[in-house]
C-alpha cells in the first residue's frame, strides 16, 4: 500500500519535472524556432539574449526528467527508451548544436557566426519535433512483452507523431514569442505581439487536431473522454469537457487585441494553454506511466529508493525552484536592441 | 569481434563519456581557479586578478557549455543502449545520479547565469558568491558520479529481489563502497592537475610572445605551485587507488600491471606488449620484484596474475596496460614540471626559462590525456563485467537494432568532431590572444555606476 503510495508520489513529481522542462526549455527552444523570422543579425543577438542567462537551468529540468524516470521508475525507462532510440539521440545531438551555440556564436567570426546562426535555430527545430515524435510515440504507446521493448526501429514514427511533432513545434514557437513579448523591447517586441497572434490561432487549430487525433489511438481514451465516433457519453463527457472549453478560451484571450495587458501575460495564458493540454493527457492517458503497458507501482523502483530520494527531492526541490526564481527575477529586465538587460 | 548492438554500444558509449568528460575535467579545476582568482582580486584590488578572472571566465563558458550538452546525452543513454543494466541497477545507483541532479546541476546551471551575466545586476560580493557556488556545484556533481561508477566497481550494500533487479540493503554502503574514497580523491586531483597545465601552457605561451607580462606570470606561478604541490599528493591517491583495486579487481589490476603467472615478487614491467592469445609480452622490460613493491606486498606474498582468471573473465588486457601507462607516463611528465618549475622559482629565473616555457606548452594536454587513458583504465579494466563480479555488460545492452546503434554512433562522431573542432578552435584563439590589460566583461558593456562595474573603476 505505501509502495503504491510512493510511487504515485514519484509519477507525480515527475510529471511535474516535466512540465517545468516543457513550460521553461519551450520558450527558448521557441525563441530557436523563431530566429529565421528575425530581420537582422542584430535582432537575433537580442533574441538570444533574452533567454542566455537562464537556458541551461531550464535544460536541467529534462536531466531531472530523464534521470527522475531512471531513478525512480526503472522499469519504466527501461522499457520506454530503446523503443523511442532514434527520436532521443535525434533530440541530443540537436540539443547539442543548440547548447554550444550559444556561446559560440559570439566567438565564430563572419562565417563561424552565420554557421552557428544556423545550428541553433535548425538545433531548436530538430529538438522541438523529436520531443513531439518522442510525445507522439508515447502517447500511441509502445510494443512491450516482459518489460522490454519488442517493436521496430521505426515503430514511433507515425502519422499521429508527426501530427504531435508539428504541433509542438507551432507551440513552443508560440511560448517563445510570448517570452520575448515579456522580455524584449522596441521593434522586436511589436514582432513579437504579431507571431504569438498569429501563432495563437494555429496553435489552437493543432491542439484540436492532436485532441481529436488522440482519441483515435486507443479505445479506452475515447472512453475516458466518453466520445465515440457516433455517439457522446453525455455525464463522462460533460465532466472533463472544462478543459477543452478552457483551451478554447485561452486562444481566445491570446489571439485578441490585448493592449494594455501586462507583457508577461501572453507568457502565462500560454503556459496555462500547456498545462491543459497536459491535463488533458492525463486524462487519456492515467494511470499508466507507459501507456497502456505499465501503471506507476508496476515500474517503481524499490520502496527504499523512492523514500531516499523522495527526502532529497523535498529539501532540494524548494531550494532549486527559490534560487531559479531569484536567477529569473535578478534577469527580470528588458533586453533592448543592444543586448543588453535594461 | 562482431560488430553487434553490444559492441557499438560500448564503442558510443566510450566515445560519448571519454568526449564528456575532457570538459568535467577541465572545469572542475577552472572553476575553482575563478573562485580563487575572483576572492584575490575582491581582497587585494589588484587589477592583475580582475584581468585573469575575465580571461579564464571566457574560456570557462566555452568549455563548461560542451560539458553540459555532453551530459546530457548520458543521462539518457543509460537507457536507450543499456536499458537492461538500467532496469536492473536503478534503485541502486538511480538515486545516486538524481541527487546529482537535485543538488549540483541546478545549482550550477543557475549561478552560472549570475556569473557570466550578472556582472551589472549583483554587487561584488554576490558574483563571487556566484562563482563559488558554481565551484562547489563541480565536485559535488564529481562526487556523486564517483559514488555511481565507484559502486560499478566495487559494489556492496544490495541484494537481488525477487524480481531478479538489484535493491540496496543500506544506501550509506552503496555510496560510501570502498573505491569511492581514493578514486574521488585521484579524480578531483587530476581535474585540478589538468586545469594547471593548461593555464600553464596557455601563460607561457604568452610569455614567450611578450604579451600580458604581469598577468601571465602570476598565472604561471599559480599554476606551477599547483603541480608542485598535487602531483605528489596525486601520485599517492593513485597508489592507494591501485591498492583497492588490488583487494577488490586482482584481474584488473593483473591487467594494467601485465602480470600473466601467478606468483610472489611480481615485477614492474615498463614496457611490452601483451598477447592475449600466447598469455605472455612480447618486447617485455621489466623490473624483477618491484611489482610487488609497489603493490604493498612483501616478497613473499603471491599476487594473482591473469592465469587465476578464467579467459572470458579478463579484461582486454593491451588497452588497459598500455592506457595505465600512457596515463602513468603524464603523470611523471607533470611532475618533473613541476619540480622544474619551483626550482626555477626558487632560483627566480622562472620568467625567463624560455626552454621551461617550452615544454610546459607542449605538456598543455598532459592532464586530458591522463584523465582519459586512467578512465580507460579503470573502465575497460572493469571489464567484462558493468557491476563487477555480478553482471556482465554483454547481459547489459538494450534490445535496440545494430543499425540504429551504428547510426547513431556515426552522428555523434559527427557532431562531436563539429563541436570539439570549433570550441578548441575558439578557445585556443582566445588563449593565442591571452589576457589583456584592460579585460572586458563577458557579454556586458560594464557602464561606470554598476555595481560591479564600480568595482572594476576602482581596481
Amino acid at each position: 500500500m505505501f509502495g503504491l503510495e510512493l510511487a504515485m508520489i514519484w509519477a507525480v513529481l515527475i510529471a511535474v519535472a516535466v512540465f517545468l522542462y516543457v513550460a521553461l526549455d519551450g520558450f527558448d527552444l521557441g525563441v530557436g524556432i523563431l530566429f529565421p523570422f528575425a530581420k537582422s543579425s542584430r535582432e537575433r543577438d537580442q533574441m538570444q539574449a533574452a533567454i542566455a542567462p537562464v537556458w541551461d537551468g531550464n535544460e536541467t529540468w529534462l536531466v531531472l526528467g530523464g534521470g527522475g524516470l531512471f531513478a525512480a521508475f526503472p522499469k519504466a525507462y527501461a522499457a520506454l527508451m530503446p523503443a523511442l532510440y532514434i527520436p532521443i539521440i535525434l533530440m541530443l545531438l540537436a540539443l547539442i548544436f543548440r547548447g554550444v551555440a550559444f556561446e559560440f556564436r559570439h566567438h565564430g567570426r563572419d562565417r563561424g557566426k552565420r554557421w552557428w546562426t544556423i545550428a541553433f535555430s535548425a538545433g531548436s527545430i530538430v529538438a522541438t519535433v523529436a520531443q513531439g515524435l518522442i510525445l507522439g510515440a508515447f502517447i500511441q504507446g509502445v510494443n512491450i512483452e516482459n518489460g522490454a521493448f519488442v517493436g521496430g526501429a521505426f515503430d514511433w514514427l507515425t502519422p499521429f507523431s508527426l501530427l504531435v511533432a508539428a504541433a509542438l513545434v507551432l507551440g513552443y514557437a508560440l511560448l517563445g514569442a510570448a517570452w520575448l513579448v515579456f522580455k524584449t523591447e522596441g521593434e522586436l517586441f511589436t514582432r513579437a505581439r504579431r507571431w504569438a497572434t498569429q501563432l495563437s490561432l494555429l496553435v489552437a487549430l493543432a491542439m484540436g487536431a492532436v485532441s481529436l487525433a488522440t482519441l483515435g489511438v486507443d479505445p479506452r481514451v475515447t472512453e475516458r473522454w466518453g466520445l465515440t465516433m457516433t455517439s457522446v457519453d453525455w455525464p463522462v463527457f460533460l465532466k472533463v469537457a472544462p478543459l477543452p472549453v478552457a483551451a478554447g478560451l485561452v486562444c481566445f484571450a491570446l489571439w485578441r487585441p490585448w493592449k494594455g495587458t501586462p507583457h508577461l501575460a501572453p507568457y502565462l495564458l500560454t503556459v496555462a494553454l500547456f498545462l491543459i493540454g497536459y491535463l488533458g493527457l492525463a486524462v487519456s492517458l492515467w494511470p499508466y506511466i507507459v501507456p497502456f503497458a505499465m501503471k506507476p507501482a508496476e515500474a517503481a523502483a524499490a520502496d527504499n529508493a523512492l523514500q531516499l530520494m523522495l527526502w532529497g527531492a523535498l529539501v532540494m526541490l524548494p531550494i532549486i525552484l527559490a534560487y531559479t526564481a531569484y536567477v529569473y527575477w535578478l534577469f527580470r529586465a528588458k533586453v533592448g536592441d543592444d543586448g543588453a538587460y535594461h | 569481434m562482431e560488430w553487434d548492438a553490444l559492441l557499438l554500444s560500448r564503442l558510443q558509449f566510450a566515445f560519448t563519456v571519454g568526449f564528456h568528460i575532457i570538459f568535467p575535467a577541465f572545469t572542475i579545476g577552472l572553476a575553482s581557479f575563478l573562485a580563487v582568482l575572483e576572492g584575490l582580486w575582491l581582497f587585494t584590488k589588484r587589477a592583475v586578478f580582475k584581468n585573469l578572472y575575465l580571461f579564464w571566465v571566457k574560456i570557462f563558458a566555452l568549455s563548461f557549455g560542451m560539458g553540459v550538452v555532453s551530459g546530457v546525452v548520458l543521462s539518457y543513454q543509460f537507457g536507450t543502449n543499456w536499458s537492461v543494466f538500467s532496469a536492473v541497477t536503478g534503485s541502486v545507483i538511480g538515486p545516486l545520479l538524481a541527487y546529482e541532479v537535485l543538488t549540483a546541476f541546478f545549482l550550477e546551471a543557475s549561478f552560472l547565469g549570475i556569473m557570466l551575466f550578472g556582472w551589472k545586476r549583483v554587487g561584488p560580493g554576490l558574483h563571487f558568491f556566484s562563482t563559488c557556488t558554481v565551484a562547489v556545484g563541480t565536485l559535488v556533481s564529481a562526487f556523486w558520479i564517483l559514488a555511481a561508477n565507484s559502486w560499478m566497481q566495487t559494489p556492496q550494500g544490495w541484494e537481488w529481489a525477487e524480481d531478479g533487479t538489484m535493491v540496496a540493503t543500506n544506501f550509506a554502503e552503496v555510496i560510501f563502497n570502498p573505491s569511492l574514497p581514493t578514486r574521488f580523491a585521484h579524480m578531483v586531483l587530476a581535474a585540478y592537475l589538468t586545469t594547471a597545465m593548461v593555464v600553464a601552457g596557455a601563460s607561457a605561451f604568452a610569455l614567450l610572445k611578450g604579451r600580458a607580462l604581469p598577468e601571465s606570470r602570476v598565472a604561471l606561478r599559480m599554476a606551477v605551485l599547483m603541480m608542485a604541490l598535487v602531483t605528489p599528493l596525486q601520485i599517492m591517491a593513485g597508489h592507494e587507488s591501485g591498492i583497492v583495486a588490488g583487494h577488490h579487481q586482482p584481474a584488473k589490476v593483473a591487467a594494467l600491471e601485465g602480470w600473466w603467472t601467478t606468483r610472489t615478487q611480481q615485477p614492474t614491467v615498463l614496457v611490452g606488449w601483451p598477447d592475449e592469445a600466447a598469455e605472455r609480452n612480447h618486447f617485455e622490460l621489466a623490473i624483477p620484484g618491484f611489482g610487488s613493491t609497489v603493490n604493498n606486498a612483501a616478497p613473499n606474498v603471491v599476487l594473482p596474475g591473469l592465469d587465476q582468471f578464467a579467459r572470458e573473465d579478463r579484461p582486454p588486457v593491451w588497452i588497459t596496460f598500455w592506457a595505465f601507462r600512457i596515463m602513468v607516463a603524464m603523470g611523471l611528465v607533470m611532475s618533473a614540471l613541476g619540480v622544474w618549475g619551483a626550482g626555477a622559482w626558487l632560483l627566480k629565473r622562472l620568467d625567463h626559462a624560455r626552454w621551461y616555457h617550452r615544454a610546459l606548452v607542449l605538456a598543455a594536454p598532459s592532464g586530458f590525456i591522463a584523465v582519459l587513458t586512467g578512465w580507460i583504465t579503470a573502465e575497460v579494466g572493469r571489464q567484462p563485467y558493468v557491476v563487477y563480479g555480478v553482471m556482465r555488460t554483454a547481459d547489459a545492452v538494450s534490445p535496440v537494432p545494430a543499425a540504429s546503434v551504428a547510426a547513431s554512433l556515426l552522428f555523434f562522431i559527427i557532431v562531436y568532431a563539429i563541436v570539439f573542432t570549433a570550441g578548441a578552435l575558439y578557445i585556443l584563439r582566445l588563449m593565442a590572444k591571452g589576457p589583456e590589460s584592460e579585460e572586458p566583461a563577458p557579454h556586458s558593456d560594464q557602464p561606470p555606476g554598476t555595481p560591479l562595474g564600480a568595482a572594476i573603476e576602482e581596481a
